[in-house]
């Protein structure tokens, strides 16, 4: 069974965006990144990240990870802004009750797009 | 091999190929990222044909009613007319029946359209001064309780288009508008579903249209509608409003003065800090948010901190003096 069936798929993906944007949104260190971004189409990207760190169906790049951020990178995207992230993940992965093993699995996964997302 | 409709060309969609890949494959560009069915950049709509279930998995659920589609995840078993959303929408005529006082500032227009225009209470339309000049409104007519098309249109102090519905457009007069679009409406999927509507101004017009459409569709959930203004005069309907509420014991309306003059019956604050107030845990309920774009974007945030799911939020923002989505 992959990472992505145990942690329970797209049911789990739909049942942590909220949460997780939720976080996200109201975390002083990072909230000012999504100042006048659509909410409803940036729930639509934090449900692709989340789909990518449970290591469900995607096709994304690294390339597209570079592209899809440098404009934030700009504005100041760094390595304490990326742990922010993580520490929303793995809080709301917590909330759900994924076994610790699990969510160390999908924080590696999420972990491994730093560079990329950060330009480096 | 069904074949794919769009922009007046047709091309042959093979087998395993989505979509997006037949029209990319054909030197068609259609704005596209993820390739997997998430980020909804690729989003179409089909106007003719079936698109399978699968390729509309996670769209707000009144996309998915409107035929919309992620072109990437689709593949297709039939043919398929299919555009990029809001484009070419279409036009036709329309006389006007009515023009009518809603207060100082606001005048409800009644149009009868030449030809059958298909809509959902809530939706807006482009109405047309010129060639070039247009602006969006959105309904508040009801198909099945109402025989003409509603909209309140504010006169705004530079609105080409709202002062030339206020002094000029006369009954008798033949208009041009668009089809109805947008996804801003009344679906009968969760009739025990609370609904909370928030508008400020004219927002009132799509919320007028959807909470009537939500009652004749008997919605059993309560229905709660706060109606904002900066003084009771930007405040209209109250009477159409009260009665409405004394007929559904599910409906509950408060109008709300921002101002520092607050008559006896309404509420102290703005729309969004009220509506917050009374109701502070909104996990599971519906949201329409609908006027001012400060206040759609703020009630977007504020609702969904308190609880309301992001696909369970539904925004109409009155976004002034931009080419496409412009109104009141």
């Amino acid at each position: 069974m992959s990472l992505y069936e145990k942690i329970g798929g797209e049911g789990a993906v739909n049942a942590a965006v909220d949460i997780f944007y939720r976080k996200v949104l109201q975390d002083d260190r990072i909230k000012h990144f999504f100042d006048g971004v659509d909410m409803a189409k940036q729930a639509s990207k934090q449900k692709a990240f989340l789909t990518v760190a449970f290591g469900g169906p995607n096709n994304y790049s690294g390339e597209d990870m570079r592209k899809g951020h440098a404009h934030l990178v700009k504005q100041g995207l760094n390595d304490s802004h990326f742990d922010a992230v993580m520490e929303n993940l793995g809080a709301t992965l917590t909330e759900l009750n994924v076994p610790g093993e699990l969510i160390a699995q999908a924080a590696a996964i999420a972990e491994s797009t730093r560079n990329d997302v950060l330009g480096k | 091999m069904p074949i794919i409709t769009y922009g007046g060309q047709s091309y042959r969609c093979k087998e395993q190929e989505s979509v997006l890949d037949c029209l990319t494959a054909h030197g068609v560009t259609i704005p596209s990222s993820c390739h997997a069915g998430l980020c909804q950049t690729c989003m179409m709509q089909a106007v003719n044909g079936n698109v399978p279930a699968s390729t509309q998995q996670g769209l707000q659920s009144t996309l998915a009613a409107q035929n919309y589609f992620l072109a990437c995840t689709c593949y297709p078993d039939g043919d398929l007319e299919v555009t990029l959303p809001m484009s070419g929408i279409g036009s036709l005529l329309a006389t006007v029946v009515e023009i009518s006082p809603l207060n100082a500032e606001t005048i409800c227009l009644k149009l009868s359209p030449d030809l059958e225009l298909p809509y959902k209470a809530g939706q807006f339309i482009n109405l047309y001064k010129d060639d070039v000049t247009s602006r969006s409104y959105s309904l508040a007519s009801v198909p099945g309780i109402d025989e003409h098309l509603q909209f309140h249109i504010r006169k705004l102090p530079d609105g080409q288009v709202s002062n030339w519905v206020h002094h000029e457009l006369k009954v008798g007069d033949s208009v041009k508008i668009s089809y109805a679009t947008g996804d801003c409406f009344y679906l009968p999927e969760k009739p025990e579903q609370n609904l909370l509507l928030i508008a400020t101004g004219c927002g009132l017009s799509p919320l007028y249209g959807i909470i009537r459409d939500a009652l004749l569709q008997e919605h059993r959930g309560t229905i709660k509608l706060y109606h904002g203004g900066h003084s009771a005069k930007s405040i209209y309907l109250i009477n159409e409003l009260e009665s409405l509420s004394l007929q559904h014991e599910n409906f509950i309306y408060t109008p709300c003065i921002s101002g520092v003059n607050v008559p006896h019956g309404f509420a102290a604050g703005r729309a969004q800090d009220v509506a917050l107030q009374e109701n502070p845990d909104l996990s599971g309920w519906r949201i329409f948010l609908c006027g001012h774009p400060d206040m759609v974007s703020t009630g977007k945030k504020l609702a969904f901190f308190a609880g309301a799911s992001m696909s369970q939020i539904y925004a109409d923002p009155f976004v002034i003096a931009h080419p496409q989505k412009t109104s009141q």
